[in-house]
């Protein structure tokens, strides 16, 4: 059996003061697998991207990288994980070059293999002749693909994105979804050819691919369906994806036994 | 082995390059001490007069006396900014990205320190080198043998600084941590009058003084500038610096999270 590149289980999180940011939520990603992490504003993403990442402590349950707990083995979990932050996190006055550098030192990787890392990715997303600029001179959309580029260059089997198209104008959000749904379908990052399993968090439904994408949908800290985007539509009695996220995330709380509690809140 | 000296020297450059790429803010940092030199020394010189106290073997002007204690503050300075500015967005962003690397938590924020420290010293270079020039002499060897003192002030400062990022909330803008860190570390210490000056003003004003880790922090410039080791200095800065650091780490646990903040919603 495979071993999942991410897994959830009974995680919850509370900031303290009664309310939870997550409540038993369990899911998977599988390698070679672009898993649509949906839900609206508030809904729990980011709590479980800084859970995923290690940033925060669940206070109950667990997420395992490739079986690597994350709060018990970090550094193996964390050496297998590519991420993407919601909020930019590119040096603005450093060159891409040197953003980049030291990424790749984070992850001990020596000057020289770094620097051929480094014009391969670059290269891959048509970046390259942009390498000595200041990333203060870039777009919204060119900085994101520095920062998947960055994400990609220790090689991880597992890339977390927490709603990277932000800010960006439609052709960009188009070029980056295609770009990683490529990364997902082998376009060969690793040198073994393994497929890269991509967790994409987003509130904008038309990110999805309904025909090959899995999708987790996620409200109030709860996780309400996941699996193959068909799968999820027809369980929830739907035609598209987009009904089934409508009827899922709806305030009025579902008849399921997971929102009892929920109208106390 | 190699993979943490890869990572310390990525990331002490990094803290290199973002401050060579800002020239406002080395600017400012040479400013600062300089107008103290150039003007508050320059006025001061006949109002205080100052008995030979080690490590000096002469009567000196005011301006040799403040210089270790202007080092000592482009050191606070640096320390506290270097170290307040995780406190920002922004900020808070590279920190995630720095804390995404499989190495453990405490070195990394250890090698983002040392980066800081880093930073000061070249700081500091740039002021010897300028108070070189102003005419006020220094031995020889001076910028050498400052070095270690330079490095064990500049963590400890810098780790102050972490510590303070972390848990004190409302201290979010600069001007808050002017008041109530900076001005007090500074003025009840002796970068700017000698302790036994501050004895003959109250034995109140003296003690805070003598508490001060500060003032061993400049202490122990002031004598390895004379080539000379302050054994309290060093005891004193070395304690300090471990108890800071400590703090500073236990502080971004991932237990307590990012300084115990909750994400952005999303």
């Amino acid at each position: 059996m495979t071993v999942p590149a991410l897994e959830a289980a009974g995680l919850r999180h509370s900031y303290g003061g009664g309310r939870m940011a997550l409540e038993d939520a369990a899911f998977t990603v599988m390698p070679g697998h672009f898993t649509c992490l949906l839900g609206p504003n508030g809904a729990g993403k980011s709590t479980l991207f800084a859970l995923a990442t290690g940033l925060l402590r669940p206070t109950a349950g667990h997420v395992r990288i490739h079986g690597h707990d994350i709060a018990l083995e970090p550094g193996k979990a964390l050496a297998r994980m590519g991420v993407v932050f919601q909020q930019p996190t590119l040096d603005l006055d450093l060159t891409v070059m040197q953003n980049l550098r030291y990424f790749a030192a984070l992850h001990g990787i020596g000057r020289r293999e770094a620097n051929r890392r480094i014009e391969a990715e670059l290269v891959r997303l048509s970046l390259y002749e942009r390498a000595g600029e200041k990333v203060r001179a870039l777009n919204g959309g060119h900085r994101r693909r520095a920062e998947i580029a960055r994400a990609l260059l220790h090689r991880p089997s597992l890339l977390l994105l927490d709603e990277p198209t932000v800010g960006l104008d439609i052709p960009a959000r188009r070029t980056l979804i295609r770009h990683v749904h490529a990364l997902c379908a082998g376009d060969g990052t690793g040198d073994d050819g393994d497929r890269i399993a991509v967790l994409w968090a987003t509130h904008l439904i038309d990110e999805i691919d309904p025909a090959t994408d899995h999708v987790v949908v996620l409200h109030r800290g709860r996780v309400r369906a996941s699996g193959a985007a068909p799968a999820v539509s027809a369980a929830a009695g739907c035609a598209t994806v987009a009904e089934a996220f409508d009827r899922l995330t709806a305030t009025r709380p579902a008849k399921e036994s997971s929102s009892i509690g929920e109208a106390a809140a | 082995m190699t993979i943490w000296l890869i990572a310390l020297r990525g990331i002490v450059a990094r803290e290199v390059l973002r401050f060579v790429h800002q020239r406002e803010r080395f600017l400012g940092a040479l400013v600062r001490p300089l107008v103290w030199l150039f003007v508050f020394a320059a006025g001061f010189r006949a109002a205080l007069g100052i008995a030979i106290i080690p490590p000096y073997e002469t009567y000196i002007p005011y301006e040799v006396y403040i210089v270790p204690g202007l080092i000592g503050m482009i050191q606070l300075f640096n320390g506290m900014q270097g170290s307040l500015s995780m406190v920002y967005d922004r900020e808070m962003g590279s920190m995630r990205v720095l804390l995404t690397s499989p190495l453990p938590r405490g070195f990394l924020l250890m090698a983002r320190l040392l980066g800081g420290v880093v930073v000061s010293v070249l700081q500091v270079a740039a002021f010897l080198l300028i108070v070189r020039l102003y005419g006020i002499d220094l031995p020889t060897m001076a910028p050498l043998t400052v070095l270690p003192a330079l490095l064990l002030n500049g963590l400890m400062l810098g780790a102050l600084g972490m510590v303070l990022a972390s848990t004190i909330r409302q201290l979010e803008n600069f001007a808050g941590v002017m008041n109530f860190v900076v001005f007090p570390l500074f003025f009840l210490s002796s970068a700017l009058y000698p302790l036994y000056r501050m004895e003959e003003a109250g034995p109140l004003l003296w003690w805070l003084c003598s508490l001060n880790p500060f003032t061993h922090g400049v202490e122990l410039i002031r004598f390895a500038l004379y080539g000379q080791l302050d054994g309290q200095g060093l005891a004193v800065v070395a304690g300090a610096t471990l108890l800071f650091a400590a703090l500073a780490v236990r502080g971004y646990s991932p237990a307590r999270g990012m300084g115990s903040r909750a994400p952005a919603a999303g």
